[in-house]
Parts: C-alpha cells; sequence; structure tokens
C-alpha cells in the first residue's frame, strides 16, 4: 500500500512537544483574529495560510531522526535534514492544495451552509493534495532520495 | 473569553492535523498536513459564527495570496534544506521573512 499509517511514531513524539503544537496552533488563531479585527478581513485573511506550525514541525522532525541515528551510534548525518526537506516538499504540495481551497471557501460560503462549504472545501484539498503528491512520486522531476 | 475560545478551538485543531501528519507514512505524504488549513478551518469556523459567512469569505480571498506566498515559502525550504543542508530550524524561521514580504506585496497590489 502506498499510504500506511504508523501510530507507533506517536511513542517518539514527547509530551511537550504536543503541548507545544497546541499553544503555538491556538496562539495563530487568535493572532489571526487579532490581526483581522486590528485590519480588517482583507488583511487579517493572509495570516490563514502564515506558516506558524510548520518550522516546528519540521524541527521536530529533524530532531526525531538525528536522536534515531544518534541512538544507533552514528554521529554526524544528514539523514535529519533529508527527512525535514521531504515534509517541506510535501508541505509544498499541500500549500499549492491551500490555494484552491481557500477559493473554493471564497466561492462556497455566500451560496452555502457554512459547515458544508468548508467541508467540501477540505476534501477537496485532501483530495487535490493527495493527487499532487501521487503524480509527484510518479513523474519526480529530480532524482528521488529514498529514505529506508 | 472569545479570546480563550479561539485558542482551545485552534490549538485543537492543528494538534489533530499534526497527529494525523505525525501517523502518516511516507513521510513525503505527511508532509502534505504540515500546509493542511488547519489554522483556517479553525478561524474560519469561528468567524462565520460572530462575524457571518460574507466576512469569511472575504478573509478566505485574501488567503488565495497568503497560500500563494506559502508555496515559495516552502520551495525555499526545500531548496534550504535538501541542496544546501541547512538545518530545518534556520531554515524555516529565517524564510518567514519571505512569506510577510510576498504575502503583503501581493494584498497590495491586488487587492
Amino acid at each position: 500500500m502506498l499510504i500506511k499509517v504508523d501510530f507507533s511514531s506517536l511513542r517518539q513524539v514527547q509530551w511537550h512537544e504536543y503541548l507545544i503544537r497546541f499553544v503555538l496552533g491556538g496562539m495563530v488563531t487568535v493572532l489571526t483574529g487579532l490581526i483581522a479585527k486590528a485590519y480588517g478581513p482583507v488583511t487579517g485573511g493572509l495570516f490563514l495560510a502564515l506558516p506558524a506550525i510548520f518550522p516546528a514541525s519540521v524541527t521536530l522532525l529533524e530532531k526525531h531522526e538525528r536522536d534515531k541515528k544518534r541512538r544507533a551510534g552514528i554521529a554526524f548525518t544528514l539523514r535529519g535534514r533529508l527527512a525535514a526537506a521531504l515534509d517541506a516538499r510535501g508541505a509544498t504540495m499541500g500549500a499549492l492544495a491551500m490555494v484552491v481551497f481557500a477559493g473554493l471557501v471564497w466561492q462556497l460560503l455566500p451560496r452555502m451552509k457554512p459547515a458544508a462549504a468548508l467541508a467540501c472545501a477540505l476534501g477537496s484539498w485532501l483530495l487535490l493534495a493527495t493527487l499532487l503528491w501521487y503524480v509527484r512520486r510518479r513523474h519526480p522531476w529530480s532524482p528521488p532520495r529514498t529514505l529506508s | 473569553m472569545q479570546w480563550l475560545i479561539r485558542f482551545l478551538v485552534g490549538g485543537t485543531v492543528v494538534s489533530v492535523f499534526a497527529l494525523t501528519g505525525d501517523v502518516l507514512r511516507p513521510k513525503g505524504f505527511a508532509g502534505l498536513f504540515a500546509a493542511a488549513p488547519s489554522v483556517a478551518l479553525a478561524t474560519l469556523g469561528l468567524t462565520v459564527l460572530r462575524e457571518g459567512s460574507s466576512y469569511a469569505a472575504l478573509e478566505a480571498r485574501s488567503m488565495i495570496l497568503g497560500a500563494l506566498a506559502l508555496v515559495i515559502y516552502a520551495g525555499g525550504c526545500v531548496y534550504l534544506m535538501a541542496r544546501r543542508h541547512v538545518r530545518a530550524a534556520p531554515s524555516s524561521l529565517g524564510l518567514l521573512w519571505v512569506w510577510a514580504v510576498l504575502a503583503l506585496t501581493l494584498r497590495c497590489v491586488l487587492l
């Protein structure tokens, strides 16, 4: 199967890392609200795509890979950075799909029930992001680095 | 009180998406969830309840430009990490200004 679920990876994440992401997510949501209140929805809406969580996520990922190698006795490795780069590559495709998400919300919200509009936009984001990932995987534009 | 609710809802939604990314493999696919519209979902949902759909739709229109800037930002991170082997923290934090400048420029020019 192309896509797998691996619950054992949750053991690698420490509780304070979950807390960091929760707090960051909460703070960014409050921040976007404050910006919209101060400068209006046209400026506030920009910050709905603020990459606030991404630096924390990608840094944690790199750290986990580095720690894994260190426990195996390998002192220096690029693996962490390459894993983070892979994550960032996925984020690029997720961001492309986010453009479509935002466009759909803009057009559907005035025309549909809000819950349906948001659900439709989210489903479209997931479908498009997955499609982009799949096409990229099948037709890489640079030699793929594989991580075991 | 509304800000506390925003904080809790936003933190929960972001955590759910982050957890989803944690358990998915391969890593490239899991990375999609690093750019999931989690903050947007939480914020737009709360905005619809408080300000109405039209207001939230205006925010979503601007989000298109923010997302375009995010594509460039994420691409820059890939370049720094994969090609230049810069570590994740300086790459991702160091390029945040790129996102901000791009997003605000697009907003000023187009909206």
